[in-house]
């Protein structure tokens, strides 16, 4: 029994690793008044780049940095369209979800059922073992997952304790006044796109490096839809998202546990689908003013004052 | 460096301009694509053009794409309209295919075919109406971004027909363990033009609504509270334009249209339902770009998804031809969703200094 309630709580920390990486950078993207919804799709290509990439150099650190890489400037193309060309913010993200999904399988075709040629595997912290009861579990995850912990206290800290967080935080609120203030209005705002792309090929680097190791065709599965509704969930704070992340991994493993009580497949699978709805109803019913804690000018093109 | 200017009301000619220019600038973005990944671009665009309106059949072939596009993307033009994005089309055709072939096999038997295929037609618009009202309340009652709820109910749609069918309530008894429902009796299938696949009843519904809903959205109270609401949140509240019932009955009418096509696949080609993914190979989603092509203009769709079922159906032929994966369309696809919408920039903006025809 002991041993099962430890490979569940395992199994829930690992599927809460990409969830928590992709809202963090969702995070940073949204306070700073620019909705990204193609984080399912820099989710996928990251995935590919990572597996590739490692695949051909048979180095998982350069898998990662590509990975990061490539979603970073399929996060800068959204960018470009809804800074620089104004475009509509949430049909710009579709197209970068369309782009970033369809050239996942377009390059990964000829990928798929590959393994990783190698054995190396992203350390863990062995060490943590011998720690009574929760050591097992600690010993076991890899320094992705310290590493999705870190990036979200870090970007916590950035934002609430920092100047430049500070900055992006103004900006998303009221771009108008930040100009006024004199602050670069739309470099904060690309470096903030580009912060949750890579941060978004960091959540896909973990799932076909990670979580998995060999290729597989749809890695994420609406992982990243569900990374854009715990940023709501989770206020826009990143270590309220560690728990709203922790909350979704369990979800996800929910439906392997619940399998052999001979509940339907398909309807097990609904699960994260139906609960992240469900957090999104509750999250409305439970506040009068509507998105308390919403940057102001989220998904709010900004065109500078004519002088 | 070029200063920009706002522009007042883009003129027909600067509209067309614009939105051949974003196709162009696509249309090269996908050929450095596939040259880089080893297609040569020339040779697949021959190839979709010739695979799609190159012969009879191409022609045939798509016609019937475009069928469920048509309906689909017309639908999607009134929400959009105000701005509310409903990215759950894809969801909304099978929910009307679901309840369809659940009545049609349980309910319908015995009605004389004309009435029968109505009873159909009717189910699904209702089904997809309603399953398109569940974001509208959502998001105008509770604030939850349409966006999300939209793709959550397009997951839970797949998982509900996958449930259903594969090994569970409705999976077909002649079909030997397969997961298909039964097939509807013949007297439901929808007639088709001779030597294709066109279901011309589909067709013809999609060429009504295409003008019925351009003059709903142009020249009626309900259209102009769209309009109004979807161009200025503030303007519209303070006309007192009700947002709950704008939304329902945009979606309404958005997902009953979807539901339309969702019976329009059911009976007038596969005529049962099985695999999700087979009756609609992301209709829903391509209709998005079919919209924006059409720059939202129920009447500009009639083109465009002529248009964009030709991409699919060459696509398909460079799918076989150059072996590359179905998702090739998906790829295609952003790529000039992006151009287009970064292209509306031209149409609010025009370089300074340079006055208007």
């Amino acid at each position: 029994m002991e041993l099962l309630i430890i490979s569940f709580f395992q199994r829930a920390m690992i599927n809460a690793v990409p969830l928590l990486f992709a809202s963090t950078g969702e995070i940073v993207t949204e306070r700073s008044g620019i909705l990204n919804l193609g984080v399912e799709g820099m989710m996928a290509l990251g995935a590919f780049i990572a597996f590739a990439v490692s695949f051909s150099t048979g180095s998982l650190l350069v898998g990662i940095l590509a990975a990061m890489g490539s979603s970073g400037l399929l996060a800068l193309v959204h960018g470009v369209a809804t800074i620089g060309f104004k475009a509509n913010q949430t049909v710009s993200g579709l197209a970068i979800t369309m782009v970033g999904v369809g050239l996942a399988g377009f390059w990964g075709k000829s990928f798929v059922g590959l393994k990783l040629p190698f054995p190396d595997r992203v350390p863990t912290l062995g060490f943590l073992t011998p720690i009574p009861f929760i050591g097992p579990v600690l010993g076991s995850l890899d320094l992705f997952f310290w590493g999705s912990l870190a990036l979200a206290a870090a970007t916590w800290f950035f934002l609430h304790r920092t100047t430049p967080g500070l900055w992006i935080r103004t900006v998303g609120e009221n771009p108008r006044a930040a100009e006024a203030q004199g602050l670069p209005v739309e470099t904060l705002r690309y470096g903030a796109v580009v912060f949750g792309g890579m941060a978004a090929g960091l959540a896909g680097a973990y799932l076909s490096l990670s979580m998995g190791s060999s290729w597989i065709e749809n890695t994420t599965g609406g992982r990243g839809w569900v990374a854009v509704a715990l940023t709501i969930l989770a206020l826009w704070n990143p270590l309220r998202a560690i728990w709203a992340a922790g909350l979704f991994g369990l979800l996800f493993v929910l439906q392997f546990t619940l399998q052999p009580f001979g509940i339907s497949s398909s309807l097990l699978e609904m699960l994260p689908y139906l609960a992240t709805l469900t957090v999104l109803v509750i999250d409305g019913l439970r506040r009068d003013h509507r998105h308390l804690g919403a940057p102001a000018s989220l998904g709010e093109p900004y065109s500078r004052e004519e002088r | 460096m070029i200063r920009w200017e706002p522009r007042e009301n883009p003129t027909a000619p600067t509209s067309t301009l614009v939105t051949a220019g974003s196709l162009g600038a696509g249309l090269v973005a996908v050929g450095i694509l596939f040259a880089f990944s080893g297609v040569n671009p020339f040779f697949a665009y021959y190839k979709i053009f010739s695979g799609s309106f190159g012969s009879f059949y191409g022609l045939g072939e798509t016609l019937t794409k475009a069928t469920p596009l048509l309906l689909t993307a017309v639908g999607l033009s009134i929400p959009y309209r105000g701005k509310f994005w409903n990215i759950g089309a894809e969801s909304q055709i099978l929910m009307g295919a679901l309840a369809a072939v659940t009545m049609g096999l349980f309910v319908f038997p015995g009605l004389p075919a004309p009435v029968f295929i109505l009873a159909l037609f009717l189910t699904g618009a209702i089904a997809g109406g309603l399953w398109g009202i569940i974001p509208a309340l959502l998001k105008i009652k509770l604030g939850v971004n349409e966006v999300i709820s939209t793709l959550m109910l397009n997951y839970i749609a797949v998982k509900i027909v996958e449930f259903l069918v594969n090994n569970g309530p409705l999976t077909g008894k002649s079909k030997r363990g397969y997961p298909y429902t039964d097939d509807l009796l013949p007297a439901s299938f929808l007639p088709v033009i001779p030597g294709t696949r066109i279901h011309w009843i589909t067709l013809a519904l999609g060429i009504a609504a295409a003008i019925g809903v351009f003059f709903l959205l142009k020249h009626s109270k309900l259209g102009y509270e769209i309009r109004v609401s979807g161009e200025n949140r503030e303007a519209a509240r303070y006309a007192g334009i009700n947002f709950l019932k704008v939304s329902v009955i945009s979606m309404a009418i958005s997902g009953a249209l979807a539901g339309l096509a969702g019976v329009g696949e059911l009976a007038g080609i596969h005529h049962h339902l099985g695999d999700p993914g087979s009756l609609s190979s992301g209709y829903g989603f391509t209709a998005i770009i079919v919209v924006w092509l059409a720059r939202l203009n129920p009447l500009g769709i009639l083109l465009s998804s002529f248009l964009m079922a030709g991409i699919l159906v060459g696509g398909d032929a460079i799918q076989i031809s150059l072996k590359l994966p179905a998702v090739t369309v998906q790829v295609v696809n952003g790529i000039f969703l992006l151009f287009l919408i970064a292209g509306e920039f031209f149409m609010q903006n025009r370089p300074q200094g340079r006055g208007e025809k």
